[in-house]
């Protein structure tokens, strides 16, 4: 597991088998394709046009908030872009965005495998995804949902006009995509890790992709249930959050905030693990405490569970159920802070590259910084009294979700950019892009959190006109932030025809993904791998100074 | 048995081949329980905030039906349970057999359930206009029932689709070299008997002495 060429490097022969992009080039052999690595490709395609999709409600949003009265979008139509953007953005981009594309692709690659254990329920999860897919664009197409993304009862179940059923059905079968993909992970990292890939061995991807798959499994079913029982009331009329029969709205928002909550986790958790690679690489360092970032993510994974009452102090819950729900949510920014110190001591003494990717990651680190303090605020009860429902919450989870997980999925893309399509993209544009992310996110979303803390609600196109300044900000933000996400297209695109062609290792990093051709060959490997070294030896034990062998270094006083 | 084994795709090794489906099934059991906690917890509320007129609404359930249908289910899980154990050792025909019964135990479970349900529709037990006790916890006990039956008759219906294409394969004759599909497919038919079986006093047996 280093970089070194003749350990990991493959000998030019005539006689290799062809890449994985050249085994079939039909549309055909890539739709009954069981490749993980073509899944992960079906999965990017995918995803990248419900992006498109979700970004076009933003972009109708922000332009309707330029001005304090409503200008082109009527109340239910403003109504249905937020919910647009919010179921899409959600379910249909950011849950699958880097389990599905990136872990799809790398997973088996990183331990070794020469795919996932179950490789036609992985191809059958992209047709369910498909299908959850069609469902929802159908809703969006009938006429739109006008519930926010999260289909509070009684709204969703008596009294909204809109398509919910078939925006929640969509949802619904998406979530058995999820669950296949965490099923199909868990046993891939149990049964296929290459011989001497022990547990301990594991890179923190890979630690990300599994935690995460727990929570798929055992939080989407939550999710599922609840919209089950939102069909059952609002197609059958069987009673069941119904007040008139002694039915609570409240069961739903826990069962709905049982998965959700989590869900903010399967999220970011693997952005974790994109971030701890391209950081520990382009630092040229080793990770700095590789233990306590593998617990930390199982203590994220397992505490995300317990927090979810965090979104509901305002809705009547006993102030005893508050104060506990607050202390664990306050509880669990602290694995998510070791984690944030421990990037940092990677940092420290490496030989830095601030590389495209590494920009990406390092904004990362700020931005999830920014998110997970205001995060803290929330957990808050007095605070969130004042704050729930208002701009502030709205950019506290787009810092986290947008400025982190996205952030870390363009890290990501261009990271293995190299790896996935065997050419390279022009690194000074592709540096451009990330500083224009990271500006442009920043001008969108932090002018929210002033508005937030002086009142101005979320989920209003008519607002007081004292707020108009944020606003403005806000969208003039977003559109560097648009620019952000168009202009890699541009660059990408070329790459894949006429960038230059990749090197097998192009970063010199220690991931066994490095160590095969790139693009890889369609059994990822053309040797059976043994693994006899920890990841990320990026230099060797013992060769640099006490303070920063983090190993066993004694502790100065 | 085991030796006949043939190495598929991702794998290097038989013993882990051996133990990927049913090590799959058992994370999805996982979901599905979950997935069944979620109603379990709306049971657990109506019921305790309903009081006597939950019960009173959970007397209508016809517990003969139930009862009957808890037996079918169960030997189901016997010849189930037959069915794998003779394939792992290699019995052939007392597999075949023993999956036929499942699926026909099955099968008249979901018949069973048919019957029961035309009855229910007869005596107005659905909620919502001309329900027979109107607004209130009964209904919802109703609400209970409709939605974890129709639920748990689709896991049913999925299990028979998966005893029926074990069957298919034991016809194509290589039934034996499948042994950890019918594994993976016994946990499946196993975790809808339990749910039944937690279903069953949930439904039948409120407010009976
Ligand atoms: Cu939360």
């Amino acid at each position: 597991m280093n970089s070194d060429p003749t350990r990991g490097g493959i000998p030019e022969r005539g006689a290799e088998p062809p890449s994985y992009l050249r085994e079939g080039t039909t549309v055909r052999s890539w739709l009954t394709t069981t490749d993980h690595k073509r899944i992960g490709i079906l999965y990017a395609l995918a995803i990248t046009f419900f992006f498109a999709l979700g970004a076009v409600a933003a972009a109708l949003i922000r332009a309707e908030l330029v001005t304090p009265s409503g200008d082109f979008l009527t109340n239910d139509e403003y109504n249905q872009a937020f919910t647009l953007h919010g179921i899409v953005m959600v379910w249909f981009f950011l849950v699958p965005s880097i389990p599905a594309t990136l872990g799809n692709f790398l997973l088996p690659m990183m331990i070794g495998a020469k795919d996932v254990a179950f490789p036609r329920l992985n191809l059958m999860s992209w047709y369910v995804f498909m299908a959850g897919g069609l469902l929802a664009l159908f809703a969006i197409l009938a006429g739109g949902v006008d519930t926010g993304w999260t289909f509070y009862t009684p709204f969703s179940t008596l009294y909204s006009n809109s398509h919910v059923l078939l925006a929640a059905l969509g949802v619904f079968v998406v979530g058995f995509s999820s669950i296949a993909t965490g099923v199909n992970f868990i046993a891939t990292v149990h049964l296929l890790r290459a011989r001497g890939m022990t547990w301990m061995r594991l890179p923190l991807f890979v630690w990300a992709m599994y935690t995460t798959s727990l929570v798929m499994v055992l939080a989407t079913p939550v999710l599922a249930m609840s919209l089950l029982l939102v069909v059952a009331e609002r197609a059958f009329g069987l009673p069941i959050f119904d007040p008139r029969s002694g039915g609570d709205p409240l069961l739903f928002q826990h069962l709905f905030w049982f998965y959700s909550h989590p869900a903010v986790y399967i999220m970011v958790l693997p952005a974790f693990g994109v971030v701890s690679e391209i950081i520990t690489c382009e630092a040229r360092r080793r990770i700095f405490g590789y233990q306590f970032m593998v617990y930390a993510m199982v203590v994220i994974a397992v505490i995300g569970f317990m927090v979810w009452g965090h979104h509901m102090f305002v809705s009547g819950q006993s102030a005893f159920a508050s104060m506990v729900f607050s202390f664990l949510s306050f509880v669990i920014a602290v694995p998510s802070a070791i984690k944030v110190f421990n990037w940092t001591g990677t940092l420290y003494r490496g030989q830095i590259r601030f590389s495209a990717p590494m920009l990406y990651a390092l904004g990362f680190i700020g931005l999830f910084t920014i998110g997970g303090l205001t995060g803290l605020f929330l957990a808050s009860v007095p605070l969130d009294v004042h704050l729930t429902d208002t701009y502030f919450v709205v950019a506290h989870f787009h810092y986290i979700m947008v400025g982190g997980s996205v952030s870390a999925f363009f890290g990501g893309l261009h990271f293995w950019w190299p790896k996935i399509t065997g050419r390279l993209y022009s690194e000074r544009l592709a540096q451009f892009a990330a500083i224009s992310m990271f500006f442009g996110f920043n001008f969108t979303f932090f002018p929210q959190f002033i508005m937030g803390t002086m009142g101005m609600p979320r989920r209003y196109h008519d607002y007081p006109p004292e707020f108009q300044p944020w606003h403005v900000m806000s969208s003039v933000g977003a559109l560097v932030l648009g620019f952000g996400y168009l202009w890699p297209i541009f660059y990408l695109g070329w790459s894949l025809f006429r960038g230059e062609r990749a090197p097998a290792n192009p970063h010199g990093a220690t991931g066994l993904e490095w160590q095969t051709r790139s693009p890889p060959p369609k059994d990822n490997f053309d040797r059976l791998l043994v693994v006899d070294q920890e990841p990320y030896l990026y230099h060797p034990k013992e060769s640099t100074p006490d303070e920063v062998e983090q190993a066993h270094a004694k502790q100065k006083p | 048995m085991a030796e006949d084994l043939v190495l598929h795709e991702p794998f290097e090794e038989a013993a882990r081949q051996r133990i990927a489906v049913p090590f799959g099934v058992w994370s999805f059991l996982a979901t599905e329980c979950l997935f069944f906690g979620g109603i379990l917890l709306f049971y657990a509320y109506a019921r305790w905030h309903g009081g006597e007129a939950f019960t009173q609404g959970a007397k209508e359930a016809a517990v003969w039906y139930g009862t009957i249908n808890t037996a079918v289910l169960m030997t189901s899980s016997l010849t189930m349970a037959i069915a794998e154990r003779a394939t792992k050792g290699g019995f052939r025909v007392v597999a075949r057999w023993m999956l036929g019964g499942t699926l026909m135990l099955g099968l008249s479970f979901l018949v069973i359930k048919g019957f029961e349900y035309r009855k229910d529709v007869h005596e107005h037990l659905i909620p919502g206009p001309g329900f027979k006790f109107g607004q209130g916890p009964a209904a919802q006990f109703w609400a209970f029932y409709w939605t974890a039956t129709v639920t748990h008759a689709i896991h049913v219906t999925i299990g028979l689709g998966i005893i029926a294409r074990l069957l298919w394969i034991e016809r194509r004759g290589d039934l034996l070299l499948h042994a950890t599909s019918a594994q993976g497919g016994a946990l499946y038919w196993h975790l809808v008997d339990i749910v039944w079986v937690v279903l069953y006093p949930l439904l039948y047996l409120v407010g009976r002495p």
